[in-house]
């Protein structure tokens, strides 16, 4: 079962390096947005799969729910300034 | 028996996580590439989240992991909606066949 998770794990890691050709090339600010989402949720994931390959799962779990509370604080943050302040500005 | 299930749900995981990875790279618009980052990334990472959750059996880090699970299927669609309605309050316009704005007005 470690192999299926070593499997998994190189796989996001992958699809998360593909991710970045959007957070870079993105034409819209949006773009790079939910890019660096996907980005975020990846990460999550991946914490959570290393955890179970080196065996401390507890603290790789309590890593990951703090992640995926910065990721969402910050997505929601970056939404609510560009509303006020509109695409141009960034 | 249980192993094979959880096996079952992260390969069903990874899979929508690909899904949204090639939403996210290859189609033409913002509007579409939040349908595809929002609604495939969410349920891909349910799926992982509940594959190791079932396979870790039932003890503290499994409920832990059903509760980022939670969080998750709530905070991401919020996420992806609150950079939607900036984008929409911004006045990005949708992308048809014939160009960008085309006479189709956004409902602001």
């Amino acid at each position: 079962m470690s192999s299926l998770f070593l499997g998994l794990a190189i796989f996001i890691a992958a699809l998360t390096v593909a991710s970045i050709y959007r957070v870079v090339v993105g034409p819209t600010v949006f773009d790079r947005a939910i890019g660096a989402g996907l980005i975020g949720t990846n990460v999550l994931l991946l914490l959570v799969l290393v955890g179970f390959l080196y065996g401390r799962i507890d603290m790789f779990i309590d890593l990951a729910i703090a992640y995926a509370m910065l990721n969402f604080v910050g997505t929601v943050a970056l939404a609510k300034y560009l509303e006020r302040r509109g695409e141009r500005s960034l | 028996m249980i192993q094979v299930a959880a096996a079952v749900l992260l390969v069903a995981g990874a899979f929508f996580m690909l899904v949204s990875s090639v939403g996210l790279l290859r189609l033409p618009d913002f509007y579409s590439r939040s349908h595809a980052v929002g609604k495939s990334e969410t349920l891909g990472s349910m799926l992982l989240l509940g594959g190791l959750a079932l396979y870790n059996g039932l003890e503290l880090n499994s409920i832990k992991l059903l509760f980022i699970l939670l969080f998750v299927a709530i905070a991401n669609p919020t996420a992806t909606h609150a950079i939607s309605r900036a984008a929409v309050r911004s006045g990005l316009q949708i992308w048809t066949r014939r160009g960008r704005g085309n006479g189709r007005d956004l409902a602001t």
